[in-house]
Order: C-alpha cells, then structure tokens, then sequence
C-alpha cells in the first residue's frame, strides 16, 4: 500500500514541475507565437523515446529573495533520447520559469548531459531561450557559462553539437552557440546579440530593433553565425531532423549509408553550364545531378552565397560538396566565402567526411573594404583547412580556376587526391584578357589597331593557354573528363579512397590564422 | 530565397566582366574615400559637450576644437596643424553616428 502511496507522490511531484512555469506562463509564451521547451522536445524526439533527468534539481541562491523560491527543474529540461532510431542527448531551456535564466544548478544540469553526450559518443543538440545569466546568482551564473564552453570546446570535433535558437540569446549566452557546430533560427523567433539595443542607444545613441540587431535573418544573412534558417519552429525541427540523418553521430562512427539512388534531376548535367566563362548559372544544379537522388543539404545558403556548401550522399554514404557559385558575384572568393568555406572543410574533416570541391572562379574579389577586412587572413583560412584535412578531397575544375583561387580550391598543390577537369576548363595564372594585357603589352601598343591586336592575343592566350591541357601535361590534373562521366569517376574516386591514410606530423595542434 | 527581385549586373573581376547577382551586404559595403586633412569628423559615435572655436577664427595646431563625449569618456579633439575654421557642422547637445563631418578648415596664407 505505502508502495502505491509513494508511486502517486512521486507521481505528483512531476506533474507540478513539468507544467515549468506554470499556466499563465506558458500561455505567455504561447502568445508570443513560440512552443514551450517540453513541445519542442517531443516534436523534435521520436515519439515516445524522450526521457529527462535532473527533473528535480533546485537552485541554492539563497540573496535577493531567492530564497525559498521555488524554479521547476531550475529553467532547464535535459535528458535523451533518439531522431529517426540514432540516439542524442538534449536540453531546452524552458523560458516559463524566470524567462530560462541561467543559474549556476541550471548550467549544471547542462554540463551534465553534455558530458553524457561526449562520453557515450552521441549528439547534444541545446534548445536556447534564455533572457540570460540568473543576476541574483552573480557569478555562479557566469561561472555556469563558463563551465558550458569549456565543455563546447572539448567536445567539438568529437561528437556533433547543435545550437536551436527558439527566443533570445544575449551576452554570454551567444558564445555557447558560437562553439557549437550548427546554430538553427527562426525568423522572428530567434535573437542574439552580445549587447542588445537598449546598451547600443545609451552608449552610443545608435537606434535599432532586436530584428535588425540580431534577428533570424541578420545571423543567417549578414553575420554567418547561423547555418540553418526557417520560417517556422515545425520547419527548423525538420531541417535538424534532416542534418541528424546525414552526419556521423561521433567522429569514431561514419554516417549511416543508406540505399543508393540515381540522381533524379531532369536537365542534364551537359546544359548546365554556360559555355561562355561571363555567363552566370546556379552550381547547386551541378551539385542536383551529381548526387544520391538529387538531394542536397545546403548549410549557410544566405550568408556569402558566392561560395556554396552543404551535405549529399554519394553511392548511398555522407559527402560534403563545396562550390563556386558564378550565380553571386561571380563565385569570386572573398573575406566570408573563406570563412564559410574553411569551416565547413573543417567540419567534414574532423567527422571523415569525404569533400567533392567543384570549382568555377575568377579570382578574389578586388577592393579596399575586402583588404581592410582582412582578406588575406580570411582566405588563408580555406589554404590552411584544405591542406590540414586528410579525409578523400576530390576536386572537379568545371570551367574557370585562375590565379590564387586555383590554388585554394582544393587544388593538387594543397593534397587533392583526385584533380578532374571538364574539357572547357581555363586553368591558368590569370584570366586571358588581363594575362594578354600584361604579356603583349608592347604588341598591343605598338599595333595600329590596338583593340584587334589585344583581341588577338587574347585568342591566342586562351587557345595556348586558358585550357585544362597545360595543367594536364604536368599532372597537375589527373583527367580531362566529359561532364556526363562525372558522377561515375566520382563515385570511383571515393570509392578507392576508403582505406586513404595520409599522416601529419605530430603536434598539439596547428595554428590556423583564426 | 536570396534571389529576390535581383537583375543580373556586369561585375568586374580584374580585366573581366561577369554577368551575376550581387549580395545584399555587398551592395552596403562601405565605399573607400580618400580622407581629407582638412575635414574633421567624429572618430566614434558621440555628443558634443563643448565646442571651443567659432568659424573663421584662425586656430594653431594642437589647440583645442571641441569635445566629444563617447563611451563615458571625454575626448579632446585637437586642431590636426594650424588652418582656417570654414565651417562648424555641429552644436553642443549633437548626437553624432560615427565619421560625421564636425568641422571643415581651410588653409592660412603664410
């Protein structure tokens, strides 16, 4: 009897602190057109296949009349469970219960399912909504941020961490998402800054929005610190659903391979591309006919659309495909294009995931704000990854590669394994009109007819030069193919790479130009 | 989603121009102007507190123009080389965004 006693105590005991912040808070936050912590757990979640823990841990703040106050699993619901069968661990903080604020025993509940995350090698995906640190806590919630980037940091590269911003995220509690591999918004949900507007104004008289300052929009198209943006909560769960299937679950585990498929996109791979080196077209459509099922998950779309990146699956297994895109101003690299690029290489790396680059590139992008903005740091980034990875790193050079850009494109030079080239490829120093400008600068003066002379030598420069041939002839590339062959080389290239094994020389760690 | 309601541009890349899209943050960059020595502006966000010159005064280098409040602190802001005040763009009270010009000179006759 006292057995079924105890059972409905306990039973109780968790109704009352499940409800968080109770009904008048959630219906709060109801109204501000966002989910509550525990939805979103169990939207995101296979069903039935959550469990939380640390349900009743209690804060200890004893100042500011904390004492005695009661805050339901202290603002934070952690515990695991699996998408689609794979196991992860999660928490969301729950912004019912003091609007998610982070004291010390609440960023301990955190730290724990992190170290849980890392030691059973599984993904830790953080649902933020927090008005930030717990100010009655003071420096037991700095600390507790403290303790959560460390933690980021020493798990980074070893299992995947997910950030999903559901409400604001400001001051310290930015950093934590910065650590992390993919950070996930939702437009006019989601909010982060370090100081938010009202500092701005007083410091410094500047007026602004929360939305303008760090909305959904502003993180995914201007800064690049998100690499998924939705329209809707149900739309960002999908989009993470959608990442969770494609990634490896440890950096000890591959991705899971799923059945194989024949690309389905309707043109074909010979029309895509313009054969005039001037002409724009979208690479993405490349990328369609080139993978498992035309399928392809792009991660930061917005935000230096010049250069794109994301996942696809090549004869059923997880690749990561990095391109030009001629679309954006001219695919040209610049300061964020390496940033995004370096990264995403980095990513694919530390996780085995084999890189297909597909280039088409005019250069780097010329101009005094790209120079002051540090171009040459940013763009040493790309140079520094590529060369630094040694999973399979498979390059096809699909129409331009001049100058710098041939360079940091996954070239030969940098450790490509495979260097393919389409027939129409211009590989050369620069592109031909500045090159025959340089070269025949006294011919071209000394003609009568300077534009016909330039015309000329710029015939001339394409046909001796501003081919794959040359290159070809030094073995820096290894085959000129014809784009219908594509699909098929590649999924050779990858297929006798399996086994690649290529060293480094021993050391902590590099010194990337960060 | 990024395309919009964009037209294809010609884009110059070196001695080449491409036909493409342009990026919304490429479109806001900041155009490089050359700075000119006798254009005085406000190095950082800020409220004038005290301007200590008026126009046409003749003022030596080193000496002081105005003070500009920011971030709490009070920033002298001192005469670059000895010039002509032509024109004074601010009054005490002024809120400024930063690079505002605050003051132009003109040269002396020696």
């Amino acid at each position: 009897m006292t057995l079924k006693k105890n059972i409905l105590a306990l039973r109780q005991k968790k109704a009352i602190v499940e409800k968080g912040g109770g009904d008048k808070a959630i219906e709060k936050q109801v109204a501000m057109g966002k989910m509550t912590a525990r939805d979103r757990i169990l939207a995101l979640l296979d069903a039935g296949s959550f469990h939380e823990y640390d349900l009743f841990v209690e804060h200890e703040e004893r100042n500011f009349g904390m004492d005695g106050k009661e805050l339901p699993g202290d603002g934070v619901i952690t515990g695991t469970g699996t998408i689609n069968g794979a196991p992860i661990c999660i928490y969301a903080q729950d912004f019912t219960v003091m609007g998610g604020s982070l004291g010390l025993k609440h960023a301990r509940k955190i730290t724990k399912i992190m170290d849980h995350a890392l030691k059973m090698k599984m993904p830790c995906i953080g649902i933020n909504d927090s008005g930030g640190a717990r100010i009655q806590e003071g420096i037991g919630a700095l600390a507790g941020y403290g303790e959560i980037f460390y933690r980021n940091t020493m798990a980074s590269g070893v299992i995947p961490q997910i950030s999903v911003i559901l409400g604001p995220c400001a001051g310290g509690a930015v950093y934590s998402p910065a650590l992390t591999d993919f950070v996930f918004v939702v437009e006019n949900i989601s909010k982060m800054f370090i100081t938010g507007p009202n500092v701005i104004e007083t410091v410094l008289g500047e007026k602004i929005s929360q939305e303008d300052l760090g909305g959904a929009r502003v993180h995914a198209e201007i800064t690049g610190n998100a690499h998924f943006y939705a329209l809707s909560e149900m739309e960002c769960l999908d989009q993470i659903k959608e990442l969770i299937s494609l990634i490896p679950h440890s950096n000890q585990f591959k991705a899971v391979k799923v059945e194989p498929k024949e690309p389905s996109f309707p043109k074909s791979i010979e029309n895509i591309i313009p054969a005039d080196p001037k002409q724009p077209y979208d690479v993405r459509e490349v990328i369609y006919a080139l993978a498992d099922d035309s399928k392809f998950l792009e991660v930061q779309e917005l935000w230096a659309p010049n250069i794109v990146i994301g996942f696809g699956r090549m004869n059923g297994d997880t690749v990561g495909f990095v391109a030009n895109q001629p679309m954006y101003l001219a695919g040209v690299l610049d300061c964020d294009a390496s940033d995004k690029a370096a990264r995403f290489i980095r990513y694919c790396d530390a996780f085995n995931i084999p890189i297909i680059t597909l280039e088409d590139m005019p250069g780097y992008l010329p101009g005094v704000d790209q120079e002051h903005a540090g171009v040459i740091r940013h763009g040493a980034k790309m140079l520094y990854a590529y060369s630094e990875a040694t999973v399979a790193k498979v390059t096809v050079i699909l129409r331009k590669a001049y100058g710098g850009g041939y360079i940091a494109m996954n070239s030969r030079h940098l450790g490509a394994d495979f260097m393919f080239a389409w027939p129409g490829a211009e590989i050369a120093v620069m592109g031909p009109e500045g090159a025959a400008n340089i070269i025949f600068r006294k011919e071209i003066m000394e003609a009568e007819d300077e534009d016909a002379m330039r015309q000329q030598k710029v015939q001339e420069y394409i046909e001796k030069f501003a081919n794959p041939y040359v290159a070809a002839s030094k073995g820096y590339i290894d085959a000129v193919i014809e784009p219908l062959e594509t699909r098929e080389l590649l999924l050779h290239a990858l297929e006798v790479s399996k086994n690649k094994d290529d060293y480094r020389p021993a050391k902590k760690h590099g010194i990337p130009p960060f | 989603m990024t395309q919009e309601t964009q037209e294809y541009v010609d884009f110059a890349v070196t001695a080449r121009k491409y036909k493409t899209l342009l990026t919304k943050k490429y479109i806001n960059r900041k155009v490089w102007n050359e700075p000119s020595p006798y254009e005085i502006q406000s190095f950082i966000p800020g409220t004038i507190i005290q301007i200590s010159v008026q126009e046409g005064q003749i003022v030596k280098e080193g000496e002081p123009l105005l003070i500009l409040e920011a971030m709490k602190m009070l920033n002298r802001i001192e005469m670059p080389f000895t010039a002509k005040i032509k024109k004074i763009n601010v009054k005490v009270g002024d809120r400024l965004p930063k690079e505002t010009l605050m003051i132009e000179l003109e040269p002396v006759d020696e």
